[in-house]
């Protein structure tokens, strides 16, 4: 009998708790829940990018907002259906991500990580100047509102697609070409890998992603999209999440969600902590000491426990 | 030993780093081009004083991620926020009854000391790795910016005034004293700064073990503690650029993140190995910033940073190194 992977296991079983919770949950949870989905969606994204393909990114943020405020365009003023904004956000966002992607050929390391920042900062402030057009501060609702059950079935599905398609490119000859160009693009080049190519369809790919999560980020906020939420916050969070979750694999992804997704949640109900500033502390001591502990993420850990469990 | 340090020194002996002809023929023209304007325009001479009181704080800023990037290769994402924690400090012992001059100086201190044991504590265990550096930085990013929230509330605070609220008249042009004060403490620190490097024994360790540390070690220089005190320096710098920010913005804990983002902007201008360039980067955005804001309509505030990071890509896609940065040979 072949073995079954391991990690195929723990996806099924992560399928299953995530298809059963709607039926315990209430409509708060849902959407934290959802809102956990999201964060994975985004984190999938980045991942693709600085984890397989060794491209850092700190403006995932600025791909959300496109993503997001596609959504947020296309639902006001045509009244388009809410599900089939994803499809659009996905597409938007990829075009930005290859728009974007082929300037940045040029940087590398702390210069790309930099210009990537710059997008985080200057995307949300477009929304400022044409006020007009996509709502200022106040932001740019949606026609339709959705309920947290509508926002955790779409959210989850739209997850549990995006992670099939990650893993089937992933697993095959794009995968290894984007493992080839981030491990060392000079033998990736004498392989006959074309380096634009796949470092431009890896900043559209992972864009995309982040597209999707900002379309379902700004049904998460009553079909609002605002600039303030899609801050350099938002970025940095991502780029967290993508870290604890570990890089350049796909297993920790839903650690890292969970870890931002929930991690404010439960520490502004602790009783020593309390006000909302007192989450950033927290937020930040974790971050730290996790990088401190676990350089590798979850993905890290989890690989060392099943080469423990290997051995043993 | 000092000898030998000097030898390794060599390949930085060009302060500038590799600054191009072409390059230096633009820094002249847009000089003439600022004086040209200064002396037809009074309101072009004003904007342009408030650029460079702008611009060298995003000088030193930039010059702070700059002294930390030579020696380890990673960019600081808390220096703005080490900064601005910095001039808590500052105001907690102005309130505690020291005078604004005392509360600096005491205050540059417990900068030095403040970045000295975050390198020591958080980053040196992980300097190996970049991203682990970025994301631990930006862990300190939210860890100070909550702490700060948390102890001294968000609502803005209020210092004495450092160079009192006077004007200067010259002809018909108007200059705050605040301005000229500005750009006077940051030219000062940055050229002891500078001189330090320069003609100390510790800054010639310092910068040994900053472009060799192997054979500065070697040679009998404590590289771990050159790049620790390199990170002290580099907060002393962030603490004078934030007690410079406070007369304009107010103490609140989000004074430091826009500068933060132009000096990013005037590092990576300058090359970022290039502390010279960190200080032409800083002046250029601070001036140009002003000018364009002044005399073209589209510009309104919201696209301040934008316009800023489109100049900054600009430059980036012609040079790829920066105004001053060195191309790298790489071996394979």
């Amino acid at each position: 009998m072949r073995r079954i992977p391991a990690g195929l296991v723990v996806a099924a079983f992560a399928a299953v708790v995530i298809g059963l919770l709607p039926f315990t949950l209430d409509g708060y949870h849902e959407g934290l829940a959802a809102r956990v989905a999201i964060y994975f969606i985004a984190i999938l994204g980045l991942n693709i990018l600085t984890g397989y393909t060794g491209q850092i990114s700190i403006g995932h943020g600025a791909f959300m907002a496109i993503g997001g405020y596609t959504t947020a365009v296309m639902s006001h003023y045509h009244h388009t259906n809410l599900v089939a904004t994803l499809p659009m956000a996905f597409a938007t966002a990829f075009v930005c991500g290859v728009v974007v992607g082929i300037p940045a050929l040029r940087f590398s390391g702390v210069y790309l990580a930099l210009a990537t920042f710059a997008l985080a900062v200057s995307v949300p402030q477009f929304a400022l100047k044409f006020s007009k057009f996509l709502g200022a501060r106040n932001g740019l609702q949606t026609s339709q509102t959705v309920t947290h059950e509508w926002l955790y079935i779409v959210s989850w599905t739209s997850a549990a697609i995006l992670f099939l398609v990650a893993w089937l490119l992933l697993r095959g000859r794009t995968g290894r070409a984007f493992r080839a160009v981030r491990d060392s693009e000079l033998a990736a080049v004498s392989t006959g890998i074309s380096l634009p190519i796949y470092k431009v369809l890896a900043f559209g790919v992972s864009a995309a992603f982040a597209g999707v999560a900002g379309s379902l980020f700004v049904l998460a906020t009553f079909g609002f999209a605002q600039p303030d939420e899609f801050g350099v916050l938002l970025s940095l969070q991502i780029l967290i999440g993508a870290a604890v979750a570990g890089l350049g694999s796909l297993w920790g992804v839903l650690a890292g969600a969970v870890f931002i997704g929930l991690l404010p949640e439960i520490s502004s109900s602790a009783p020593l902590v309390g006000s909302s500033h007192g989450q950033d502390v927290v937020f930040g001591l974790i971050v730290v000491a996790i990088m401190l502990l676990l350089p590798n993420g979850v993905a890290g850990l989890l690989l060392r426990l099943s080469r423990l469990r290997a051995r043993a | 030993m000092v000898a030998l340090a000097r030898k390794l020194d060599l390949r930085d002996r060009r302060l500038g780093g590799g600054v191009s002809l072409p390059v230096l023929a633009g820094i002249v023209a847009a000089c003439v081009f600022l004086v040209i304007g200064c002396l037809t325009s009074s309101i072009f001479a004003q904007q342009t004083v408030a650029g460079l009181s702008q611009g060298v704080i995003y000088s030193s800023l930039a010059l702070a991620l700059v002294l930390i990037y030579r020696a380890t290769e990673v960019i600081n994402f808390a220096q703005g926020e080490m900064a601005m924690a910095t001039t808590y400090i500052a105001y907690q012992l102005t309130l505690w009854g020291l005078s604004y001059w005392a509360a600096f100086f005491l205050t540059l201190a417990i900068a030095f000391v403040f970045g000295v044991v975050v390198q020591v504590t958080v980053i040196r265990p992980i300097q190996q790795s970049v991203i682990a550096v970025v994301i631990v930085t930006i862990g300190l990013f939210l860890l100070i910016d909550g702490l700060v929230t948390w102890k001294f509330g968000a609502d803005l605070k209020f210092m004495a005034a450092p160079f009192g609220n006077s004007v200067y008249h010259v002809g018909t042009v108007t200059f705050a004293r605040q301005d000229l004060g500005t750009l006077v403490v940051t030219v000062v620190s940055v050229v002891l700064l500078w001189l330090l490097f320069q003609y100390t024994k510790l800054g010639l360790a310092m910068r040994a073990a900053a472009l060799r540390p192997a054979a500065a070690a070697l040679v009998g220089v404590r590289v771990r503690w050159m790049l620790a005190i390199g990170w002290g320096l580099a907060a002393v710098l962030g603490a004078v650029a934030g007690l410079m920010t406070e007369p304009t913005t107010f103490l609140q804990p989000t004074m430091m993140q826009a500068v933060l983002l132009y000096a990013f902007a005037a590092a990576v201008l300058g090359g970022l190995e290039s502390p010279v360039g960190a200080v032409v980067g800083g002046l250029a955005i601070g001036i140009f910033l002003n000018l364009v804001g002044q005399y073209v309509g589209f510009a309104t505030s919201e696209l301040r940073l934008p316009i800023a990071f489109a100049v900054l890509l600009g430059v980036l896609l012609l040079k790829p190194t920066g105004l001053f940065g060195r191309k790298t040979a790489r071996r394979v």
